[in-house]
């Protein structure tokens, strides 16, 4: 498709779009006889919004667990900040500052949200456990440092009268907040989102549509979501790649996407044979 | 109070917190949940921030005589901003946060604010969505930072900033604060505040240093408050209440105040920081109590059964345990035992565990929910009063509160009846004048001083208290000529959980009749629990056995009514139970969910006719508006109950 220029620049509304932070290289992800992910390229820069999206089927997810580092692809390679990465595991991963949401809630449902979005901070605890376990001497400082951090996470996203609740006592679309909290918490270069708006109504979807372009402005987080909601995908994001039967049919801004006829297809539903 | 030296001196809020950060200087003046921890500070520095902030002001060019609007919720800095534009010899005008800008666009224009210190990012856009209407803003102040990096800041700035330029300009400016500062005198405006007003537009009420410092003066004596108090900040900063007790009385006293994190951790906060004096609307109380209740139905049947019982015996003792009067050895070991089982863990779970004076005023408040909350030990007492008055011109004493009446008058208040019933008063409380409104101000204050309140009320026999009844324009006549007060026989029939809103009608009739909403809250819950089932909100109205209850509790009002000699004519004769909810969006109520009158009559003509002619039912049909502004029409039968009207008692009955 259409070639992105590299060096960094300005968007319309004043935001940082910088070099390439993740590159993917000709990814294809098999499963026994079943091909999720066929030849698939495409980058993600720094400080942009970046939207994956298709008919259900079509690979998102993924895709998603590819760049997470859960599905390793059986060919091709994944480039962040310049270097061929090797197969890693997610939590490797993770360490790297790539965080991600959930399709279907994964939180600890007896949990405080308040401890919920503690965990997000599990990859940058340093104090070993017999420290931890006593409570003393690292461990309480790193404590104090850690909730402050999660305090920041919990103010940004305007949950404080929720912060000791269980979550599981939760509406739905406050434990997706919860959960864009948990993985904000550990201050990630890339954002990964998986379904954030799902089965939300209007109004959470409006408001989760807010904290990710605040999250997006206010700490430069590059995000990578996926979606199905396309006026959604269309108003928030900078650049859409679009998928179909594992195979990329799309990518580019919002306005290009929407008038590529193959991603019409896909959408207004052509007859596959 | 301690310094007698500067006594003389303490003639605005400024040199009141002068005094306070030389006597108080390391105690908490102010508090703020920020990041799930209480931040505090000290009156020290308070001082110092606010001395930063009116440095900052000053480097802006804020005038003396200039208004300050100040648009947010409770946050220290924003009480600060009131005091720093105080200090550089302008008036703070508060604002209420959660108005549209429609309304903040007459507001502003009206005062002809030039500077504007907004909470956040959401008050500056609806400011910035005015701006160009109301034309003379010229600077505006933000206290939250958050998604305001992209705004052009030519004419904008943070708090923090504004205090940092202050900071670095205090060489420059600080002997100039300290002359407009020095130059404040007691008959100079303090504050102004708009009052909401139900009819016409708001109006801005003028009240000078001497209106808030004697009127917090006197009332904090009243109710010994002292700089070990503590207050929770929460109620609209535009209110004239919170003014007095988060400023006037806080400053004057040096007593604490305590900002929670935000609208919906209330609650939480309340708990957190267990004040000693407290202030909360009639429906706060009856919201708790709800909750309450709620929990306790679905506890444990042991628990249940502890808090029935000793529910039982607290509303026997409780009260006059409270008010000093003679309890037997017996009743109060069992109320001992009861404050460790029961009453103690209710207080603190409401956090009101160290209230020691509670007030609530401004509606009615149903009697059941007064004694629950004097009967459990927290001194909740009433008071009546206005923005024109400084807040106070009726108070309870402690030992003489009762849920009927709004207590004797205030220290310093003069109150008096006129003829037609409505109430007057005069105080050093009582306001300036209406900004530039010379017609209402000479509308409501005679050339002696005397406000009239619009409120109908009378001086109950014996005690001396004041008892309001109505709106004094509401107030009318029957046929016969007794005394008619709507919302007297309204408020009564809304005590009642299964009846959400009441409209009575009487005025220049031969009887009372009524219009009932029911709770769907209430009787949908009871609904249940008695397996009855419906389909929609008409239904569940109409039932039998909902009208039956209804009339029980208008039968109930009824009997209390007649007990009352001066009201006794206003027993409810017939009445009818709405097929559709009251609501704001058909006009029949205001946004503060107070009953239009006037347009009701005119859209249920058909129905106040019926319930006059003695039919057993009616069949009407009634446009509706939905949220999304469509129209639409549903139609009713509607059955129309006779209630029993009580005799009427010769003599007063005893209380």
């Amino acid at each position: 498709m259409n070639e992105v220029p590299i060096e960094a620049f300005t968007t319309e509304d004043g935001r940082q779009i910088g070099g390439v932070l993740m590159e993917m290289r000709h990814i294809t992800l098999r499963f026994g006889g079943v091909t999720a992910i066929q030849d698939i390229s495409f980058d993600i820069r720094e400080g942009e919004v970046r939207a994956i999206i298709g008919p259900n089927g079509a690979g998102k997810s993924s895709m998603l667990n590819v760049i997470n580092g859960f599905y390793h692809p059986q060919e091709g390679e994944i480039w962040f900040r310049g270097e061929k990465r090797p197969t890693m595991k997610p939590y490797d991963v993770a360490k790297q500052g790539i965080a991600r949401t959930f399709q279907n809630i994964a939180l600890f449902k007896g949990m405080s949200t308040l401890d919920n979005i503690m965990t997000g901070r599990n990859t940058m605890m340093k104090a070993g456990l017999f420290s931890q376990a006593l409570w003393w001497g690292k461990a309480e400082q790193e404590e104090m440092w850690h909730r402050e951090q999660v305090e920041k996470v919990i103010d940004f996203l305007e949950i404080q009268h929720i912060r000791k609740t269980p979550v599981g006592k939760l509406p739905y679309g406050l434990q997706k907040r919860v959960e864009l909290g948990r993985a904000l918490a550990a201050e990630p270069k890339l954002l990964l989102l998986d379904e954030p708006m799902a089965g939300m109504n209007v109004e959470e979807k409006e408001d989760m549509s807010r904290f990710i372009l605040d999250v997006n402005d206010e700490f430069g987080t590059t995000i990578a979501l996926i979606e199905h909601d396309m006026g959604v995908v269309m108003d928030i994001s900078d650049r859409v790649v679009v998928m179909d039967y594992g195979k990329k049919i799309g990518d580019g801004t919002p306005d290009e996407v929407r008038n590529n006829p193959d991603v019409i297809d896909a959408y207004l539903g052509v007859a596959h044979d | 109070m301690a310094d007698t030296k500067a006594q003389d001196a303490l003639v605005s809020i400024p040199a009141l917190l002068a005094r306070n950060a030389r006597v108080f200087g390391d105690k908490p003046a102010f508090r703020e949940k920020e990041y799930g921890i209480w931040q505090s500070w000290t009156w020290a520095e308070a001082a110092e921030e606010t001395r930063a902030l009116a440095l900052g002001f000053l480097e802006l060019g804020v005038a003396p005589g200039d208004h300050v609007a100040i648009i947010g919720t409770n946050r220290p800095a924003l009480y600060w901003s009131m005091v720093a534009a105080q200090m550089c010899g302008a008036i703070p005008v508060p604002l209420y946060q959660d108005a549209v800008a429609e309304e903040m666009a007459y507001v502003l224009d009206h005062c002809g604010a030039r500077f504007i210190v907004a909470e956040d990012q959401e008050q500056v856009d609806k400011v910035l969505e005015i701006a160009d209407r109301v034309g003379h803003i010229e600077h505006i102040i933000y206290q939250d930072r958050r998604g305001m990096r992209k705004y052009d800041h030519t004419r904008m700035n943070a708090l923090e900033d504004v205090q940092k330029t202050g900071r670095a300009a205090h060489d420059r400016f600080d002997g100039e604060v300290q002359a407009r500062m020095d130059a404040l005198g007691y008959d100079d405006t303090c504050v102004m505040l708009y009052t909401s007003g139900t009819t016409g537009r708001p109006k801005g009420v003028v009240l000078s240093n001497r209106n808030i410092i004697e009127a917090s003066k006197s009332s904090s004596e009243f109710d010994d408050l002292g700089p070990g108090d503590e207050i929770l900040a929460y109620l609209p900063m535009a209110w004239v209440g919170d003014f007095i007790f988060s400023v006037g009385q806080a400053y004057w006293t040096g007593f604490c105040v305590n900002c929670p994190e935000g609208a919906n951790t209330m609650q939480e906060d309340l708990r957190e920081i267990a004040p000693t004096y407290f202030f909360a609307p009639p429906r706060y109380f009856e919201g708790l109590l709800t909750q309450i209740m709620i929990r306790m139905e679905d506890a444990g049947p042991l628990k249940k059964k502890m808090f029935d019982h000793f529910m039982a015996h607290a509303r026997k003792v409780g009260p006059n345990l409270m008010d000093g009067k003679p309890v037997g050895l017996w009743d109060r070991l069992k109320y001992a035992l009861g404050d460790v089982l029961v009453y103690g863990p209710l207080r603190n779970r409401a956090g009101m565990s160290k209230v020691r004076v509670g007030y609530t005023a401004g509606e009615a408040i149903g009697p059941e929910i007064f004694e629950f909350y004097r009967s459990l030990g927290i001194n909740l007492k009433q008071l009546y009063g206005q923005t024109e008055a400084s807040v106070f011109i009726t108070q309870q004493p402690d030992g003489e509160v009762r849920a009927d009446t709004v207590g004797v008058p205030s220290p310093g208040v003069e109150v008096k009846i006129a003829e037609s019933g409505e109430v007057f008063y005069r105080s050093p409380g009582t306001f300036v004048e209406y900004y530039k409104n010379p017609d209402s101000t000479k509308d409501t204050k005679d050339p002696e001083g005397w406000v009239a309140t619009g409120d109908a009320g009378f001086f109950e026999e014996g005690t001396g208290h004041l008892r309001i009844i109505d709106r004094a324009k509401d107030v009318g006549k029957m046929a016969d000529g007794a005394l008619f007060a709507p919302k007297y026989v309204e408020n009564k029939l809304k005590f009642y959980p299964n009846i959400l809103e009441s409209v009575v009608f009487g005025a220049d009739r031969e009887m009372c009749c009524a219009f009932i909403n029911i709770d769907l809250t209430a009787v949908g819950n009871w609904a249940e629990r008695n397996n009855i089932s419906y389909a929609s909100y008409q239904e569940l109205a109409g039932h039998k056995q909902v009208l039956d209850a209804v009339q029980s509790h208008v039968e109930e009002v009824n009997i209390s009514l007649a007990s009352d000699t001066m009201l006794a004519g206003c027993q409810v004769h017939r009445f009818l139970v709405l097929h559709k909810e009251l609501d704001a969006d058909d006009g029949e109520l205001t946004r503060t969910r107070k009953v239009r009158r006037r347009i009701i009559e005119e859209k249920y003509g058909d129905l106040i006719n019926a319930l006059y002619d003695g039919s057993k039912s009616i069949s009407t049909v009634t446009e509706v508006t939905y949220e999304d502004g469509r129209k639409g029409s549903i139609s009713a039968t509607l059955e129309i109950r006779d209630a029993k009207v009580a005799p009427v008692a010769q003599k007063v009955a005893a209380e």
